[in-house]
């Protein structure tokens, strides 16, 4: 009558399971993806294919030369998920082998060599960003303008095979700066603000996504309203993305209050680069986050100063690839120090002390 | 009065339905009833009847021994068959001393006496005539109700607490029990009122309930002292330890009981098994049990009698399906599996569940991701992420530092890990393992100990030996003397 005498309690469940969390995240990251994919064409399709390949081939070659299984590995999605993620941050025309390495060394060096799925201590697809970031730094900050699918300026199905897969060809004239980047290069001059944003950034074009920018991180209201699902969802809680943005927030507001010529404006920070989808899909990866409630409010706040500390005052116009992975690097720290206090226990983890309520209503 | 709330918890499907609108129905007295004699905390009863005996329903069987036991009683007339081995409620399926009980089917009580009103005793003598009604606590956790009255009255409970939370999916029999014996249960509630000597009671009630919390509310209407209270659906919060801290904000201490805070806890079955027990004389002999599941035919609230099978108890709802994966005592959050339906029905048997693939959610667990919604989940703030991870590399001090002996078991953990780690099942081995090494620890300081008495012992004859030789060499040189001056 039992079919499995061991089995203990609970003898219920609420249903998830890693492969149900994953797919839940990759639904969630699906509309910034298609506007991602509509705006940029064709190369931007075959670049989300040939990274997310990568991650499977380096999941599935891992997971073979391990002895365990790989139908089970490949299935619960973390590697598909970390090809998109990577996908989306990388430049859209991009060509192939910037994907085919960005995945590889995402899942090999990223995560299988700590012992795979659930072990590794930084975020697979910020430390392949990192790395492409620093090693081929011009293939990194090719930027185009959009040129949305089914316009005159779009490529052809082969074009987009040329570019992708030969060479990035003819596109002079095309490439623009993001704009984190421009306001990086132009501050850097000693301009003030006033003159260099009028023209390259408009809030609400930024918000919507209508700019240039990384594959699937132009868009953050589609990315915000996949997030904001997530957490309805119970995917993800909300310390992490409130606290991150919250920070970005408080830093930029103030800095603009004191100085609105040298320093930009909040809504700008909020809405162009990859704030966003850092906040909602990246910092919340849950191997390289902490568990505890506070300590995953401390990381978000960490995440969000470093965010803004490198766009203002670092060597790169975006920061959040830097942030995650630093503040990865903290999570262990982190998980140390900040517990919850646990019932009938002081902070100390001493017994509390026997108090006795008078007899009141 | 303020409600604080609890941490953590999960919201399982409730299920009740299945069985919660079917009133409570006399299971027929099965042919034969086994009684194991331990179904209490503490110390196991002592038979006082032989083989081939006859009794009476009522009578005595076996004897509480000890400070915290409680005897037990015959559910039926009939005759004692056997007093051997019989499988115990447990997933081991170990066998247990038990007294077989073939029923006669007369259902001849034995003689009582008319009963003294409660109220005219001194509380002491109420606690001492719940112990004799074999009553232990009848929401699970079976300890000797009679102990634990006598100690809040010692502590100087202000406030008795009784539980009708009953959070556990698919239980009803407490909610059966409140829609339909109200009344006696607040008599139940009044004379425990008068064992601890408290002022006032609260009566707790999820609020999945509103038809219980309703009755609960009219029978104790015209009693001030006693208040029906709405309690949150969600899991645990029919646990004492939440049921406290939702109700005053207090935490019992680590290592404490829940007296430390002034409240005593009771289970409203508890209370209806005091009014039996003080109002018509009758002990602890039957309790009302939930038989549900999908794999049941039909769910109902059945009022057995002790020492039933679970297979009776099963056959009287239509029986169990082909599709059934698991067969429980308990719920299914903190419920065992049963060895087999040929297991006794006991006095902390709350229900009996058959569940299907459906119901139980079969999982190969995979690699922990953590996730951390095992961290959001525990009632009692702990990290069994990171416990199951001592467990793991048998660091058996480090779980300890992590607050294992505050873990209760209650399974929300496991219930929201997606990777479908069985982590209460780490905790028990855990707990298991330290068991085993304080009891070695015990049994090294025991031979330390003897080796040092025997040692001791040695030292001792050796000094006497020596002692015994200094006087006789003192009472020879007196001699020798003597002599001399005998000579002089």
């Amino acid at each position: 009558m039992n079919s499995n005498p061991l089995a203990g309690a609970p003898h219920a469940h609420d249903g998830d399971s890693v492969s149900r969390l994953m797919g839940a995240v990759l639904l969630a990251l699906a509309p910034a993806t298609l506007y991602g994919i509509v705006l940029f064409g064709w190369p931007a399709l075959n670049l989300l294919t040939v990274t997310v390949l990568a991650c499977l081939l380096g999941e599935a070659g891992c997971l073979w030369l391990a002895g365990r299984s790989v139908r089970l590995g490949v299935l619960d999605g973390s590697a598909l998920l970390t090809g998109v993620l990577l996908a989306l941050s990388l430049p859209p025309w991009a060509p192939w082998w910037i994907g085919a390495i960005g995945g590889g060394f995402a899942i090999v060096v990223g995560k299988q060599v700590f012992g795979g799925t659930g072990q590794n201590v930084f975020n697979p697809a910020m430390l392949a960003r990192v790395m492409l970031l620093v090693s081929f730094p011009v293939e990194m900050t090719t930027w185009l303008e959009p040129r949305p699918w089914l316009s005159g300026s779009a490529p052809s199905f082969l074009e987009g095979l040329q570019i992708t897969f030969v060479r990035l060809a003819a596109t002079d004239g095309v490439t623009g700066a993001t704009i984190l980047g421009h306001l990086r290069t132009e501050l850097s001059l000693s301009q003030p603000i006033e003159q260099i944003l009028p023209g390259h950034y408009q809030p609400a074009l930024a918000a919507v996504g209508w700019t240039g920018g990384s594959l699937g991180e132009t868009s953050a209201i589609l990315i915000l309203l996949g997030g904001l699902w997530l957490m309805w969802r119970r995917a993800i809680t909300w310390q992490i993305p409130v606290t991150m943005l919250g920070t970005v927030l408080v830093l930029a507001s103030s800095f603009y209050w004191v100085n609105p010529e040298r320093y930009a404006d909040p809504i700008l920070h909020l809405v162009s680069g990859s704030l966003m989808l850092g906040a909602f899909f990246i910092a919340t990866d849950p191997a390289t986050s902490p568990i505890t409630p506070w300590g995953q409010a401390a990381f978000g706040i960490g995440c969000g100063a470093f965010v803004y500390i490198i766009r203002t005052w670092g060597g790169y116009p975006e920061g959040v690839a830097f942030a995650v992975v630093l503040m990865n690097a903290a999570t262990p720290l982190i998980d140390h120090y900040l517990r919850p206090r646990i019932y009938g226990r002081t902070w100390r983890g001493q017994p509390r002390p026997i108090r006795k309520k008078p007899h009141e209503t | 009065m303020r409600r604080h709330d609890f941490r953590g918890g999960v919201h399982p499907p409730g299920q009740k339905h299945l069985s919660a609108e079917r009133a409570i129905e006399l299971l027929p007295m099965p042919p034969r009833l086994y009684l194991p004699l331990q179904q209490h905390a503490g110390g196991p009863a002592l038979p006082i009847v032989t083989v081939g005996q006859r009794v009476g329903k009522g009578e005595l069987l076996a004897q509480a021994q000890g400070a915290a036991s409680a005897p037990l009683h015959a559910p039926t007339s009939g005759t004692i068959i056997a007093i051997g081995e019989f499988t115990a409620p447990h997933p081991s399926g170990l066998p247990l001393p038990t007294i077989t009980l073939e029923a006669d089917g007369a259902e001849r009580w034995i003689e009582r006496e008319p009963l003294p009103d409660p109220f005219s005793l001194s509380p002491a003598q109420v606690a001492a005539q719940v112990g004799a009604a074999g009553i232990v606590g009848m929401g699970g956790a079976n300890f000797p109700s009679a102990v634990k009255l006598d100690k809040a009255r010692q502590a100087g409970v202000h406030t008795l607490v009784i539980n009708g939370a009953e959070c556990e999916p698919y239980m009803s029999c407490d909610d059966r029990l409140m829609r339909e014996r109200a009344t006696d249960i607040v008599d139940g509630v009044a004379i425990m009122l008068h064992a601890v000597q408290a002022p006032r009671a609260l009566i707790a009630i999820e609020d999945n309930k509103p038809e219980a919390i309703q009755a609960m509310r009219d029978a104790c209407r015209s009693d001030t002292r006693i208040e029906v209270l709405n309690l949150p659906s969600r899991y645990p919060a029919g646990s004492a330890k939440q049921l406290i801290q939702w109700l005053t904000g207090l935490e019992t201490p680590a290592g404490g009981r829940g007296t430390d805070t002034g409240l005593l806890v009771h289970n409203v079955g508890t209370a209806y098994a005091v009014h039996r027990a003080l109002r018509d004389g009758q002990p602890l002999i039957s309790r009302i049990v939930t038989v549900s599941g999908g794999a049941v035919a039909e769910p109902r609230n059945l009022e057995a009698p002790l020492g039933a099978l679970a297979a009776d108890l099963l056959a009287y709802c239509g029986g169990v399906g082909d599709d059934c994966v698991r067969l429980l005592m308990g719920g299914p959050m903190m419920g065992h599996p049963l060895p087999s339906a040929e297991t006794p029905v006991i006095k902390g048997t709350n229900g009996i569940l058959a569940l299907t693939i459906a119901e139980v959610s079969e999982h190969t667990p995979s690699p922990c991701i953590r996730c951390g919604h095992c961290v959001e989940a525990c009632p009692m703030g702990l990290l069994p992420v990171e416990m199951a991870n001592s467990a793991r590399r048998e660091d058996w001090s480090g779980i300890q530092a992590l607050g294992l002996s505050d873990c209760m078991a209650c399974g929300s953990c496991a219930y929201r890990c997606p990777s479908h780690i069985a982590l209460p099942q780490y905790f028990a081995y855990a707990r298991d393992q330290l068991a085993e090494q304080r009891r070695e620890e015990a049994k090294a300081q025991q031979i330390r100990q003897l080796i040092q008495q025997r040692q001791a012992r040695l030292a001792r004859a050796e000094q006497a030996k020596a002692e015994a030789a200094a006087q006789r060499q003192a009472a020879k040189k007196q001699r020798a003397i003597a002599a001399v001056e005998d000579d002089d």
